[in-house]
């Protein structure tokens, strides 16, 4: 259980986080999603009792991440964002290390178990420097797993993993969030919406919008954006695209592109296709790409914006 | 107490890995036989050390000196190290007390120089062999006190500094400064101020150092090593709080 009320942390004058409040229950995977220097890593820092925050107050599994920050820390399991690891041990004596700092009981097979669920086990007697990112990624995440804490806490774990390695480690934190209470941050919209039960967004040290992935989805319709190449030139055929039944804002990008957007519940893929051929295009590339997250921003803070407004002139 | 220990191992191995720990050893050990070499000399008729029954005190008193260069090589990374890789925010973050954490890097350092110190046992017990009726076993024992309280002092220094930076260079420095300051710095005003000449002779190391080497075991000397040993884990302690706030 993780319950943060009014945190705010100040950097020398600049303030990183303005009064930040949320909860995470357990069995509940809450995703903390914004871009970098959105104040993720910050929050983290407070909530495992690296750091105070400059006010407000923040409970971790029962206790007081200032007060009680000895509790916490033994209740915690935590993934830095730059996994720190000393690079001239051998996997198992620093998780080794690890597990003797926290005291557990036959520590040898507790971090055997914990190699084989973040598959590393034929690591175990290598030299951590001799891994490679993803797997040094993995090591961080064994050794915040290696007492099994009530509360996890996981600062972007799918870095520089490659794309079977996320899937796994997204599965393995799933399962883990069964019955623990796992905060993570990720700046990727679809990993957020993939393994959360509920997504904090955060910009500039402020919670902008708390939902369920799913709620999240259907308040982004119009998120669809494809790019589209044609061989030689393309005089001509925006109009033929926008044409198209569902297809919205056709623009011509400076590199000869084009690029369309299209609600998700009307795929307009095959149609566009089918018209650029026929028109005697040669089709070349076409492909989606995903919002930016300053554009779901845009799109998230939108409705408020009026409200601004409206207090602005008063 | 679990934590310091578990701090202590892992420095402690780590410095068998470490060529710069091979080279402190090698060091001293290579010049310490080097002396005992002299002092063999001169007992065999030659009067290299003034003639006379050769005893262990040229091999204890450049010990010491050996210290205060090499003893800043063996704590410099101790902290500054977690600091500049980032591993202090593991440590940190583990059900760690700071005070543990640096106690453990000065007990780590510790028990590597009291290895080096078990093995430099060799020059006394050859000596004990050679010499009859053998060598005097109190001196013996107060020096050996006097060495193991030295490098107890000096790794604390060590420790200390080593928290305040994240340069393992910077932090070799200052310490090296440090201990410059308190074994040699600090004797010279004795010689020169009118008042206060007591309170310098009492500051500098190698006065509590010689007293104990001579022989004799007095609290005041007793005392010093302790404060200093306090204050450097202290400090260290203060500066790895400290880095959470700000
Ligand atoms: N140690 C620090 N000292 C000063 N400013 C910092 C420090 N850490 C983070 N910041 C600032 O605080 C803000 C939030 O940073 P951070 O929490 O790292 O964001 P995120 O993890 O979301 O990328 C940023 O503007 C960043 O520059
Ligand atoms: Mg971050």
């Amino acid at each position: 259980m993780i319950r943060v009320e009014e945190l705010t942390k100040d950097y020398g004058s600049r303030r990183a986080l303005h009064g930040l409040t949320f909860e995470a229950r357990q069995g509940e995977v809450v995703g903390f999603l914004g871009p970098n220097g959105a104040g993720k890593t910050t929050t983290m820092r407070i909530l495992t009792s690296y750091m105070p925050p400059t006010s407000g107050e923040a409970i971790v599994a029962g206790y007081n991440v200032v007060s009680e920050s000895l509790e916490v820390r033994k209740r915690v399991g935590y993934l830095p964002e730059t996994v720190p690891l000393y690079t001239d041990m051998v996997v198992f004596d620093y998780l080794k290390f690890m597990a003797d700092l926290r005291h557990l009981p036959n520590a040898d097979e507790r971090v055997g178990e914990t190699l084989e669920m973040v598959g590393l086990l034929d690591r175990a007697n290598g030299y951590i420097g001799a891994l490679s990112k993803g797997m040094r990624q993995r090591i961080g995440l064994a050794q915040a797993l290696l007492h099994r804490p009530e509360v996890l806490i996981l600062d972007e774990p799918t870095i520089g993993l490659d794309p079977g390695q996320v899937v796994e480690i997204r599965h393995l934190i799933r399962e883990i969030g069964k019955e623990r209470t796992v905060l993570l941050s990720t700046h990727i919209l679809s990993e957020a919406q993939q393994i959360c039960d509920r997504v904090l967004i955060i910009n500039k040290g402020r919670i902008v919008v708390e939902d369920t992935p799913e709620n999240l989805q259907s308040r982004l319709v119009g998120a669809e954006r494809v790019i589209l190449r044609v061989g030689g030139d393309s005089d001509g055929l925006a109009p033929r695209i926008e044409k198209v039944k569902g297809v919205q804002q056709v623009k011509s990008n400076p590199d000869g592109s084009l690029e369309f957007q299209f609600l998700p519940a009307q795929d307009v893929r095959q149609q566009v296709a089918k018209t650029v051929i026929e028109a005697g295009y040669d089709l070349i590339e076409m492909r989606a790409v995903g919002l930016s997250l300053e554009e779901i921003f845009l799109e998230l803070t939108k409705e408020e914006e009026p409200d601004k407004k409206k207090k602005a002139r008063s | 107490m679990r934590n310091i220990w578990t701090i202590a191992k892992r420095e402690y191995d780590h410095y068998f890995i470490s060529p710069i720990a091979y080279v402190v050893a090698f060091t001293i050990l290579l010049v310490l036989g080097i002396i005992f070499a002299l002092v063999i000399w001169s007992y065999s008729g030659q009067t290299f050390f003034g003639g006379g029954a050769p005893d262990i005190s040229p091999i204890v008193g450049s010990f010491a000196f050996l210290m205060v260069l090499s003893t800043p090589a063996l704590t410099m990374r101790l902290l500054a190290d977690e600091n500049r890789m980032g591993t202090m925010e593991l440590l940190l973050t583990a059900p760690v007390r700071e005070s543990e954490l640096v106690i453990g890097k000065w007990l780590g350092g510790m028990l590597f120089i009291l290895t080096v110190i078990a093995i430099t046992l060799v020059y006394p017990i050859i000596l004990n062999n050679l010499v009859e009726p053998g060598i005097d076993q109190g001196t013996l024992l107060t020096s050996y006190l006097a060495l193991i309280l030295v490098a107890a002092a000096f790794l604390s220094v060590g420790v200390g500094v080593s928290a305040l930076f994240s340069n393992q260079v910077a932090a070799f420095f200052v310490t090296m400064i440090a201990l410059v300051t308190l074994y040699w710095l600090m004797g010279f005003p004795a010689d020169y101020v009118q008042s206060g000449a007591e309170f310098f002779r009492h500051m500098n190391l190698q006065t509590h150092f010689y007293n104990l080497t001579s022989g004799q075991i007095n609290l005041t000397d007793l005392v010093y090593f302790f404060s200093l040993i306090a204050i450097g884990l202290f400090t260290g302690s203060m500066a790895v709080e400290t880095r959470r706030w700000r």
